[in-house]
């Protein structure tokens, strides 16, 4: 279908301090197209759709296959990843805009540290004792494996954080994406050597307690993590372990 | 003497593996990214990773898997290195499962493992079809502990511009750009490991990721740093074709058992799962009895260029054929494959449970690379180099499930002898050349923010991905290699006639790409000139007008300079390490 368009309005920010505005902009419609190569087009021909020259839109992206995690925005009003966003499957005019919870850098890209910083703070690594030759790892039998792989699986998007009502400065938690991973490595047959330690680090504040069980995060999440069961089986390790932590003292 | 200082550029396999080597062995180590780490290329990896630990009983020993990768080479790849790699594998296995990467089981809890490419011993350990994914992040993992306990320093959104030489043309540290703030800063360091991916976009369309753009190889190769066999580049046999990107779909699809096939009349019309058996043509099957769908990648390519556009027989006259998987029990598809199916069905929209897949072959990798000597160092001295940015490991074709073994082996050889060589480093004359470099880089900086030109960069980008892709991949005609060579030199004009739409100091990112398209346009010239000169058919590199592999003259590495003076690749060729196996030729179709 020659000259086929799509229409699209992307929500932009030249720099962090910058006020917002929307820009619309027309794209010449090929098959298969997704957000970022309708954004693809638009750096080889910068110009919006009242016909004035504009800049190349800034956006984090990577692998355009959904599985590196950078292209996470909200689009028509979901947080999704913008890759696997097909333009055929959405309504027009195409709403684009960054993730609102985390600051914006330009335009769509933003600043999702935060997630790296949270999992250093639960310690999510086995902690080998090195690299040497020790011989083979631990057995894991298929079962374990079939509960280890999918939590594995998280691509850090942060979209589990971003439509969570908790997930926010007032509360500091620190979302669904962490817990999970404290789930998996306390699981791990030598990673839950530090399975206490990741545990405090999740009682208190900003810590499992916060959730509201709004379950928004079970339905975003583009790699489909079982979080909502996560949750409820760290909340149950965390309110263990507080109440051992008490005995003890 | 304080501990050395180590730069390693890229957070893929390779790098995360050098960092790792380093902090472990008490090194201080930065680690520069443009993206953060768990976002890099390496993710992509489906199938699976290499290595004879024989556990399913079949025999298989790392000297077979050693043969076999000389062999699916085509003899190209110095044999003293990949010996040393095949032997390693089995004990890196184990440290990845160590570390907590989960693999597929045996019903005893052991490593389960499945057969691919140029093999006929189930060789590849796996985690479902998502096995770089889960690698990367439990490397990811080891360099984030050992970064909370500051060893290592990230520096993500970071790019690497070039590296700093001293007045001896000694490396001295990087000078790199922020790409927030834009500020271009140099960084010291005693030695530096790029480990900076492959160079997919310089076709445009490929299965690699954006950053793969081998921006980082070109800046040193333009620095004098030797670039080898550039002329190899591996066109996977599956990929789904798209507007944007060609999405792979893994070699494992065949591995458990999926069939290509297509219709044998020309212009069947009929739906794939209406055509009956006798109306399919298994031409893989047909052709390679013993390896079947199995063929080294290189084999199968060309296997379905023939059958698309020498019997016309592509799907709905398309350049596409089926990669079936619907005679495949759905629990076992779901068990081992999820992560391709779920690819497919999202951007294509079928099951492929229930559908043959569409597919054609897309670039994929690139065997070629910086040239490094048997410790990972480049001909610069303090430069070092592991995982696809090198060249060593594959010769003129990849093996599947060897690539991933190949960054972690080369990353955990890189980092150690980098620290050896930094520990005897002597002091740099001067600044170090630190001054100087920061200064070129400012300039080409200013003279791009400054062009008044009217070229777009993203247009000369795809005109360079539409005639490489073209002319330099799978049939490769000398008349054809000229005409993409003149069209680049041509791009390298209109680039001179710049206009950047975009000329804020602030998170520039098409400013950072037109900086890469320089450096790609650059590289381009080294992959398309090493063809035309190599006068042969061997492994990837196929020219009908020279259809034999042809030991005498070009049993021999390519290795391209730059030529500052003509600003272009000059060539020289360097014999290869055939100390193991003697030569022999390379028939998948014999029953040998």
């Amino acid at each position: 279908m020659a000259g086929k368009t799509i229409q699209f309005e992307v929500k932009r920010q030249s720099s962090p301090d910058a006020e917002a505005m929307w820009e619309k902009f027309e794209v010449t419609w090929k098959p298969g197209m997704n957000v970022i190569s309708a954004m693809m087009e638009i750096a080889a021909n910068p110009v919006n759709s009242s016909g004035q020259e504009t800049t190349p839109i800034a956006y984090d992206s990577n692998c355009l296959e959904e599985i590196c995690g950078s292209c996470a925005m909200v689009i028509n009003g979901k947080a999704r990843m913008a890759c696997s966003a097909l333009v055929d499957k959405l309504e027009q005019p195409i709403r684009v805009q960054p993730l609102t919870k985390f600051p914006v850098v330009r335009d769509l890209s933003v600043d999702r540290s935060v997630l790296f910083e949270n999992l250093k703070a639960v310690k999510a690594w086995v902690p080998v004792d090195g690299t040497y030759d020790l011989g083979s790892g631990p057995r894991v039998f298929p079962q374990q494996q079939e509960v280890a792989y999918p939590l594995s699986n998280c691509i850090s998007c942060c979209c589990c954080m971003e439509v969570c009502p908790q997930f926010n400065d007032a509360t500091g938690f620190v979302g669904a994406a962490t817990i999970a991973q404290v789930k998996l490595f306390n699981s791990h047959p030598s990673g839950k050597v530090l399975k206490e330690d990741r545990l405090r680090a999740l009682a208190g504040d900003g810590g499992v307690q916060e959730c509201g069980f709004a379950q928004n995060c079970i339905q975003a999440c583009p790699k489909q993590l079982p979080l909502t069961e996560a949750i409820s089986d760290v909340t149950r390790d965390v309110t263990l372990q507080v109440a051992k932590d008490f005995l003890r003292a | 003497m304080a501990a050395p200082k180590i730069i390693v550029v890229g957070g893929g396999l390779a790098g995360l593996s050098a960092v790792i080597k380093i902090a472990e062995a008490g090194g201080n180590v930065d680690l520069f990214s443009i993206v953060p780490v768990k976002r890099s290329h390496s993710v992509c990896a489906q199938g699976g990773i290499n290595a004879a630990k024989d556990l399913k009983g079949e025999g298989d020993t790392t000297w077979k898997h050693f043969d076999d990768t000389i062999y699916g080479g085509d003899f190209l790849a110095n044999q003293t290195p990949v010996k040393a790699m095949c032997e390693a594998a089995p004990a890196i296995i184990d440290l990845l499962d160590r570390m907590g990467v989960p693999f597929n089981r045996t019903a005893e809890g052991l490593l389960d493992f499945r057969r691919f490419g140029g093999t006929l011993y189930q060789r590849t350990a796996f985690a479902g079809a998502t096995t770089g994914q889960q690698l990367l992040y439990a490397l990811d993992e080891q360099v984030r502990r050992h970064e909370a306990e500051g060893k290592v320093k990230k520096y993500e959104g970071w790019e690497f511009l070039s590296a700093v030489l001293d007045s001896n043309g000694v490396a001295r540290g990087i000078c790199a750009m922020n790409l927030r703030t834009m500020e271009v800063t140099t960084f010291a360091a005693d030695a530096i490991i790029v480990a900076t991916g492959g160079i997919g976009a310089i076709f445009g369309k490929s299965t690699n990721s954006v950053v793969c753009t081998g921006s980082a190889q070109s800046a040193l190769y333009q620095q004098g740093a030797y670039y080898a066999n550039g002329e190899f580049i591996q066109v996977h046999p599956t990929a789904i074709p798209g507007e944007d990107k060609l999405r792979l779909m893994s070699e494992s699809a065949r591995g458990e058992g999926g069939r290509v096939w297509v219709p044998r009349t020309v212009g069947d019309k009929r739906s794939a799962n209406a055509i009956p058996e006798p109306d399919r043509w298994y031409f893989l099957e047909e052709w390679y009895p013993k390896y079947g769908n199995l063929v080294p990648r290189d084999v199968a390519t060309r296997a379905i260029h023939k059958v698309v556009y020498e019997h016309g027989l592509g799907i709905d006259g398309q350049p596409m054929v089926y990669l079936d998987l619907t005679h495949i029990d759905k629990a076992t598809l779901n068990r081992k494959l999820e992560g391709i199916l779920e690819i497919y069905q999202k951007f294509v929209g079928d099951d492929p449970r229930e559908v043959p897949m569409k597919i054609f072959p897309g670039m994929h990798y690139t065997m070629g690379g910086l040239w490094v000597d048997f410790n990972q160092m480049t001909n610069i001295p303090g430069v070092f180099a592991a995982g696809e940015a090198e060249y060593q490991y594959h010769g003129a074709n990849r093996l599947g499930a060897n690539s991933l073994m190949s960054c972690i082996y080369g990353g955990f050889q890189a980092g150690p002898n980098a620290i050896a060589y930094a520990k005897a480093l002597k002091a740099a004359p001067g600044d170090g050349g630190h001054a100087s470099e920061l200064a070129r880089q400012q300039e080409m900086n200013r003279g791009l923010m400054t062009s008044s030109g009217t070229e777009n960069p993203f247009r000369i980008w795809r005109e360079l991905g539409e005639t490489m892709t073209k002319n330099v991949t799978v049939i490769r005609h000398n008349k054809n290699i000229q005409e993409a060579d003149e069209k680049i030199v041509e791009l390298m004009e209109r680039y001179r006639n710049i206009n950047l739409s975009d000329k804020s100091q602030w998170a520039n990112t098409s400013f950072a790409f037109t900086r890469q398209l320089y450096n790609m346009l650059q590289i381009s010239r080294v992959v398309a000139r090493g063809a035309k000169l190599r006068d042969e058919s061997r492994g990837a590199h196929y020219k009908p007008e020279f259809p034999e592999r042809n030991d005498e003259k070009f049993l021999k590495t390519t290795k391209a300079s730059y030529a500052a003076d003509a600003d272009e690749p000059r060539f020289e060729f360097e014999a290869v390490d055939t100390a193991h196996i003697p030569p022999r030729p390379r028939r998948y179709d014999a029953a040998s």
